[in-house]
């Protein structure tokens, strides 16, 4: 076994180039003769453009062209990715989404023309004498308004702002209905999960270019999917070939969801490249990253929970009303639906479970996948209503969640929100929680905080999550109209060294050090020999991307396996060097032998045989040393965890300190701990942000209140502690190769409920008479529940 | 950004005839006024480089007085303060290291934003502002939200504190910006007592005299108790309503008296 195979904790080899900046960002490339991009924003959250007049801006100096919406009217729109059904059989509510507004402009910052100039200054100058004329309506920006279909239509010709009322499952709604009708106890809870701006710390750039001389175009783009992207370009936007279209995306300074789409600025700056035959490069501000990336969570909901007077869970069922903005962002559809509704069992046996969520379309930005997706706001709900039927039934928050806990002999367990649990060991985490974040010596401590005149709090959470949404089969069934498997290309050079071509795309994650550990550990060769090649979508095989926390279940999944691949065929050769039949040699730390004998030759000599195939079988084998696979797994990955949190309010302000944040975490095989541990604590930092900070908050005429760093609070470095984490109790993954399962999201799924939990039992041991605060839990919401 | 022409003058005199200029403004650490000129929000024509006056930067403590340079830096008040150190812990706790050893106390002072930490510390301690014309004393200076006494083309050339016998800063942090959700500024001059307020009200800094008077006959956290601003005048946002910033007035006077 080499160094630094599967579960070594490599340090990142990325880094060097990240902390020494030598990172190259999209915008870090200017080609030759490059031209750059302005938009004109909406300053207001509805109007109907009545007219652009755009004679002034194109005779100011340096403009090349000026585009309206008016100029992509033949082209496709930017579709949703996954087709929801309602309860009533109808398809969802589909309005087009164009590249540049037409006719109606429908948030705040909704793009409705661009400038081509040759500085950005004159760009922007050009943008400032654009004459629009737009007359402003009344905007609906809160989701009960919106539903209620009386006034304000974000798409007047869908004749409803509500995109589709969605029931799951179905079937088992009356079941679920009667169930609570007839429960000896009943929790219900009202809840926001609150709006968050993803505020990756790079903000979107976009190269477009075109070459006449080939018809090849290239797009440069802040992607965590780059064929994603090339897809919808192609297929619906622009109907650019797939073979004359390159997409890049070269280092990404954070996604978190919001890089997954396509937007518009994408198509605009390839158009624009064409036209002008020159590239073009639009950097969004900070100002155009709060107002026009995909916004995240955004749910209002009402959740019951009923059970026995012992605790034992009868039913859950949940209403939410899901905001989706003003267009169909790409995944927003699948987001609050089968990314959502399908957890909504937790991590209990309860027989039923009902969920309905109606998406909403409002004139705000598009709202879609951020950092957990869907999973955050089903655990939330859930982990919340449960700490309150405890409070309310006088049991402890931890024995009421064993009590109902899946056991660890009841895999695979078929949850009642239709998805079937591989494994999992619910008990061993809270075991270990209860110990690592020692529950016994609480008492001591709020003691000691109450002589400091703290209240101080302990919350804590179970959750289970779904990565790797999977397989392509049944997510079709399901709407999807895209296939979830991924794609590796491993390919051994003459000299022994290794290029691994993968479809998922490193944006903070780690690839470059991780992949390489699952291939050296494999071929028992040294992981520096290894590089990953990612981004470009003229080098790499048809992947999908990074996100949901898919990359190492998925694409590290179709590394494994193109690795297999190739240990097949270079055995084949060695035999053939060992005069010997394949099923005679052995395979080990890098080296083919022949039992009992002396006969070994290593797989540098194999591959360079492979490429300088003299004295070889090349009728039955072909030279070379490359192979591919694409790896649909057969189900999702369900990691889970518990996590702990003590707070301590301070009574007089509201202001609320987290003391600790201990995270155990199931992730099944870890590849290496010391990223892992890394995501969690971002992902807990991104969850701590959403608990007591971030919110991103829109006034009755649709204007971003939040809409800079100046009242858009982000966690800082001394808005945390120092977090415990653990991935120690783990169970295997049983249906992918590695046995991982995925750690991307978990953080800032399992950490919101946990903080809030502890805030409300702080209060409560305070004496204060507080069920709930609705995030972020900041100090004057706190103050304001106190004296209420 | 639009275009402008930056002046580097090399004395308070050349930089007061630079600032006759037609649409000239001072700049001193650029730490407020250079983003609202990114973002296209101001658009100054020359700009008065002032912070390479060595007759504007420097801090000295004599006969009962901190006197701070117009173009002092936070970070070197918070250094060089000792002789005062509420104020000196008040400039070490603006922003963080980047804004402080850039953004300057005449700047700070000039742009009275209502959420700024050292119009709180000018008129808590009744500090004198001097300009390139004349003596302004704090208790005049702060008109209104984002406005002073200061006069077209005018520049600060120093702020004179006088040291009181007992003082301390305290500063609730609106969570975004970091800036005063409330900073309540307690000075102690033998029985006298200031008490200035700042990020609270809609009129911006001002002295909460009630307190004054109370805390001049009893210097005692228990001498504020159950003493109340007018919550009609505070300032109701998305960080806290009006009902709340007055609660503060109260907390962070008693813990500044505590803290004395
Ligand atoms: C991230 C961040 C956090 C911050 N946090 C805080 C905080 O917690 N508390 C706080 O109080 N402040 C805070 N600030 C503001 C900071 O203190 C600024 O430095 C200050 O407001 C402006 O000072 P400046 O020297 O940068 O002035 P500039 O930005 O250069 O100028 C500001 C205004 O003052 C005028 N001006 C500048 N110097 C003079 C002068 N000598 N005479 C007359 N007019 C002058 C300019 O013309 C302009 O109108 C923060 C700023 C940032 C960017």
């Amino acid at each position: 076994m080499p160094d630094g195979g599967i579960g070594a904790p490599t340090k990142r080899r990325e880094d060097t180039r990240f902390l020494t900046g030598r990172g190259k960002y999209t915008d870090d490339f200017t080609p030759q003769n490059t031209s750059y991009c302005a938009f004109a924003r909406s300053q207001v959250a509805n109007g109907k453009i009545k007219s652009i007049d755009t004679s002034a801006a194109a005779a100011m100096p340096g403009v090349l062209a000026i585009f309206t919406g008016e100029d992509f009217v033949e082209v496709g729109g930017n579709p949703a990715g996954w087709a929801i059904v309602s309860r009533d059989g109808e398809p969802m509510k589909e309005p087009k989404r164009p590249v540049l507004a037409h006719g109606k402009v429908r948030h705040v910052g909704d793009a409705y023309a661009a400038v081509i100039a040759d500085t950005l200054e004159e760009a922007m100058d050009a943008v400032e004498a654009i004459e629009a004329d737009i007359e402003e309506l009344d905007a609906v920006v809160d989701m009960a308004s919106a539903v209620a279909n009386s006034g304000t239509l974000v798409h007047d010709e869908i004749g409803t702002n509500t995109c589709f009322d969605w029931g799951w499952i179905e079937d088992n709604r009356a079941a679920t209905d009667e169930a609570i009708k007839k429960a000896p106890h009943v929790t219900t809870l009202e809840l926001i999960n609150n709006r968050l701006v993803p505020n990756a710390l790079e903000p979107r750039c976009s190269i477009g270019e075109y070459d006449p001389g080939t018809g090849d175009y290239k797009l440069t783009t802040t992607s965590q999917n780059p064929h994603l992207s090339r897809l919808l370009i192609s297929a619906f936007v622009l109907g650019i070939p797939e073979n004359k279209l390159t997409v890049l995306a070269p280092d990404v300074g954070g996604g978190f969801g919001s890089k997954i789409y396509h937007y518009g600025e994408e198509a605009l700056v390839l158009a624009a490249a064409k036209k002008l035959g020159r590239p073009v490069k639009w950097t969004a501000t900070r100002t155009e990253a709060f107002l026009s990336d995909a916004h995240g969570r955004d749910h209002v909901t009402k959740i019951e929970l009923a059970c026995e007077k012992d605790g034992t869970f009868i039913a859950f069922r949940t209403e939410t009303m899901a905001n989706v903005g003003a267009y169909l962002s790409n995944f927003s559809t699948a987001t609050p639906t089968f990314l959502h509704g399908t957890l909504m069992a937790g991590n209990y046996t309860v027989p039923n479970v009902y969920v309905n969520v109606k998406a909403v379309f409002t004139n705000t930005a598009p709202v879609d996948a951020y950092r957990g997706a869907g999973r955050p706001e089903a655990t939330y709900s859930l982990e919340r209503v449960i700490d309150k039927c405890a409070r309310e039934l006088g049991m402890d928050p931890v024995e009421i969640r064993r009590k109902n806990f899946i056991k660890k002999d009841q895999y695979p367990y078929a949850s009642a929100a239709g998805l079937e649990y591989d494994s999992g060991n619910y008990d061993a985490l809270m075991d270990g929680l209860e110990k690592t974040a020692d529950f016994a010596g609480f008492e001591a401590r709020r003691a000691e905080s109450a002589k400091q005149g703290k209240l101080r709090g302990l919350g804590i959470n179970a959750y289970i999550e779904a990565c790797g949404i999977a397989p392509s089969n049944l997510v079709g069934i399901l709407g999807a109209r895209v296939g979830l498997y991924d794609a590796a290309t491993v390919r051994v050079n003459p000299t022994g060294n290794i290029s691994v071509m993968v479809g998922a795309h490193s944006h903070g994650q780690g690839h470059e050090t991780a992949f390489p550990q699952i291939v050296a550990d494999m071929l028992g060769v040294d992981p520096e020999t290894i590089d990953i090649v990612h981004g470009d979508t003229s080098k790499i095989p048809f992947g999908m991307g990074t996100y949901g926390s898919r990359s190492l279940a998925v694409c590290g999944s179709a590394v494994f396996r193109a690795t297999e691949k190739i240990i097949v065929k270079a055995t084949a050769i060695a035999a053939h060097m060992l005069e010997d039949e394949p099923d005679n040699i052995d395979f080990s730390d890098g080296v083919f032998s022949i039992a009992g004998t002396n006969k070994s030759v290593g797989f540098g000599d194999v591959a360079l045989k492979a490429y300088i195939p003299h004295e070889y079988p090349i009728e039955g084998l072909e030279p070379g040393l490359e192979e591919t696979a694409f790896y649909d797994p057969a189900n999702f990955t369900y990691p889970s965890g518990a996590y702990a949190s003590e707070v301590e309010v301070d009574p007089e302000t509201g202001k609320v300190t987290i003391c600790s944040m201990v995270a155990l975490d199931d992730f099944g095989v870890v590849v290496n701990p010391m990223i892992v541990t890394g995501q969690v604590e971002g992902g807990l930092a991104q969850g701590i942000g959403q608990a007591l900070l971030e919110n991103s908050v829109y006034d009755d005429n649709g204007q971003l209140l939040s809409g800079s760093l100046m009242d858009y609070a982000m966690p800082r470095a001394d808005d945390l502690p120092s977090f415990v984490v653990d991935h120690s109790h783990a169970t295997r993954c049983n249906h992918n190769p590695i046995g991982s399962k995925g750690c991307g999201e978990a953080g800032a799924i399992g950490s919101p409920p946990t903080i809030v939990n502890a805030v409300v039992d702080a209060l409560a041991r305070g004496g204060h008479d507080v069920d709930h605060i609705d995030m972020p839990v900041s100090p004057s919401r706190v103050w304001a529940a106190m004296n209420k | 950004m639009y275009d402008f022409d930056l002046v580097i003058p090399s004395s308070v005199a050349d930089a007061a005839s630079a600032m006759k200029a037609d649409g000239a403004q001072a700049l001193g650490g650029g730490q407020t006024l250079l983003p609202t000129m990114k973002q296209r929000l101001a658009a100054p024509e020359v700009l008065v480089k002032l912070s390479d006056l060595a007759e504007m930067v420097g801090v000295s403590a004599a006969s009962g007085i901190l006197r701070v340079g117009g173009a002092t830096t936070h970070a070197q008040v918070a250094e060089e303060g000792a002789a005062y150190p509420a104020l000196a812990a008040l400039a070490g706790n603006i922003g963080d290291p980047a804004v402080r050893n850039r953004g300057t106390i005449g700047g700070s002072i000039a742009n009275n934003d209502p959420a700024a930490c050292y119009p709180a510390g000018a008129l808590g301690s009744g500090a004198t502002i001097i300009t390139d014309r004349r003596e302004i004393a704090a208790d005049d200076f702060f008109t209104d939200l984002f406005e002073t006494a200061l006069d077209e083309g005018e520049i600060i050339t120093a702020v004179n504190f006088p040291i009181p016998d007992a003082a301390n800063y305290q500063k609730f942090d609106q969570p975004a910006s970091r800036f005063a959700l409330v900073g309540v500024f307690v000075a102690r001059f033998g029985d006298a007592v200031r008490v200035a307020v700042t990020g609270a009200s809609n009129g911006g800094v001002f002295r909460w005299s009630v307190a004054e008077e109370a805390l001049s006959a009893d210097f005692s956290a228990s001498a504020v108790e159950g003493l109340a601003v007018n919550a009609g005048d505070m300032i109701s946002d998305l960080h806290g309503s009006a009902a709340y910033r007055a609660h503060l007035i109260g907390v962070l006077t008693r813990r500044a008296v505590q803290s004395c």
